[in-house]
């Protein structure tokens, strides 16, 4: 019992003392903190703000951004790179051409039919954030140079990569100066060329890429987010699409609504201005099955979704998305660079 | 999905009388290979495993004391979890002592899950009731799950001297809110 009493005293001394320690937290020990206070799978706040046209989309020229709508983007989550700089974005140009040209020699990289040069073009993508604070998005492009000398300018994009973050302070906080935190990575084009550059980028900046899939969960809110933007004009129906898994091969539904018939369901469950809610998600998501079920008799609920698709954007399950609405771009990547950090954490 | 499924399944062993437990979910697969999990575990006493889509139970049949309501909610479809809490509403206060418990399955293909595990903690802990996380497909896991289970009628049956149903529900309850997820 002496035993006991003497550690008594010295054991809650050892405490303040680590109580101090945390107090001037490291960022490492800031991402402990975060992690050991997150014991779900994926994040689930009770509410969202609906996106808005923020300040800095005022910025943004909707010619230079006009090349990100409309594509299908494969959507990764990436660690934070390690001593990446804006300034040399021409040196990197130049060794990732030469990496892909070293490649090409090895006969590992895609045909691109001709004998065309590749030319690797990073740039920066300016007002693609969510705060200042937030750094730059950049893009990475892969052109071909045509060997014809009629026109000056006859690059073809051969495949196109994008960095960005969209409010992520959360995950800056975490990091030590030498690291930018660029979690969200967009790739479009061949798939042997993302792995290339993938690798490019592992090996100089020491990060690490995972494909980002979506949960049915998460697909859910998105499709609530998206059907509560103000829309002037609607461009595409709403469209939802399940996977009901039965042998011997899977059934696929899907669900096509007027999308100012699904903006009228969405204002006649939402309450709260300007933000959305898990009760309203759900209850959005409810009637929709409870429409399905009266006129065919199946239980939507039971099924997994796999993809929505708004006039606003569209999601599959895969990790793929495709944005159509440049109003609600910075929208739609928020919610992404969200899970993104998810992810990595 | 849709079809109500209910079968007895009881294997008659040796004198002490009759554990009966109660599987409550819409997961009609999984269910059955629970079940069998959990018959095939050697105890002294009958075990008998009632399999149901949603309570409550048809009145007319003639069937043995309840010891053990396991819930099964399969996080990959909303639609287990909504008939589930539609079937607490049946449950008589009583289990609530420890004779009810969740089990939930599907929580390691995130990429799959309609519901988030929040929504099941809440759920469980509102009734006070242990939850259980297990693959359910994977046939090393449901052994163990079965095990567990078994152990855990047992103990609802009162067969385990110095030990009742609602001593292990306060053992099982950890000091912080949330309700503990292991057993």
């Amino acid at each position: 019992m002496d035993t006991y009493d003497s550690q008594g005293p010295t054991s809650r001394r050892r405490t303040s003392n680590l109580k101090d320690y945390f107090v001037s937290a490291t960022p490492l020990q800031k991402r402990l903190k975060l992690a050991r206070r997150q014991s779900s799978v994926f994040p689930s706040p009770s509410r969202r703000k609906i996106p808005q046209c923020s300040q800095l989309q005022e910025d943004i020229d909707p010619q230079k951004v006009a090349f990100l709508l409309h594509k299908q983007w494969t959507v990764y989550s990436l660690t934070p790179l390690y001593k990446f700089s804006y300034s040399n974005l021409k040196d990197y140009s130049r060794l990732l051409s030469a990496f892909i040209a070293a490649e090409k020699q090895k006969g590992l990289a895609v045909e691109v039919g001709e004998d065309f040069n590749i030319k690797v073009i990073f740039s920066t993508l300016l007002g693609v954030k969510g705060t200042q604070r937030d750094p730059e998005a950049f893009l990475v492009q892969i052109r071909s140079e045509s060997q014809s000398s009629r026109e000056h300018r006859q690059d073809k994009v051969l495949w196109t990569g994008w960095f960005c973050c969209v409010f992520g302070e959360n995950l800056q906080e975490t990091v030590s100066e030498d690291f930018t935190c660029l979690p969200l990575f967009l790739a479009h084009g061949a798939e042997s060329n993302t792995s290339l550059i993938g690798g490019w980028f592992q090996k100089t900046f020491d990060c690490c890429f995972s494909p980002l899939a979506i949960s049915a969960f998460n697909l859910s809110w998105m499709a609530a987010m998206w059907t509560a933007c103000k829309m002037d004009h609607y461009m595409a129906t709403t469209e939802f699409f399940w996977s009901v898994p039965c042998s011997p091969q899977s059934l696929d539904i899907s669900y096509a609504i007027h999308p100012e018939d699904a903006k009228a369901l969405w204002d006649s469950v939402h309450k709260t201005p300007g933000e959305v809610t898990q009760e309203e998600v759900d209850l959005f998501m409810n009637c929709l099955y409870s429409h399905f079920h009266r006129h065919f008799r199946i239980h939507l609920s039971a099924t997994r979704l796999v993809r929505v698709s708004t006039s606003v954007a569209s999601a599959h399950t895969d990790g793929k998305i495709k944005i159509l609405c440049h109003k609600y771009l910075i929208g739609v990547l928020a919610y992404m660079t969200e899970l993104a950090i998810f992810q990595i954490e | 999905v849709g079809v109500p499924v209910r079968t007895w399944l009881s294997r008659v062993s040796r004198r002490r009388p009759a554990d009966p437990s109660e599987l409550v979910s819409t997961e009609d697969a999984l269910l059955q290979q629970l079940a069998e999990s959990v018959l095939k575990i050697d105890c002294a006493t009958e075990l008998r495993v009632h399999l149901a889509n949603s309570l409550p139970l048809p009145s007319n049949a003639n069937r043995p004391r309840i010891d053990l309501i396991v819930f099964v909610i399969n996080l990959h479809s909303k639609y287990s979890l909504q008939k589930v809490e539609e079937s607490l509403n049946h449950v008589d206060s009583s289990f609530f002592l420890g004779k009810v418990c969740f089990l939930v399955t599907g929580a390691g293909r995130e990429s799959h899950c309609s519901v988030h595990q929040n929504t099941v903690m809440k759920l469980a802990h509102t009734y006070r009731s242990p939850l259980l996380f297990c693959d359910l497909q994977v046939e090393s896991f449901r052994a163990a799950m079965a095990q567990r289970l078994v152990r855990v009628l047992q103990v609802c049956a009162g067969h385990v001297p110095g030990i009742s149903a609602l001593n292990l529900l306060s053992l099982l309850r950890s000091p912080e809110n949330p309700p503990s997820k292991e057993l």
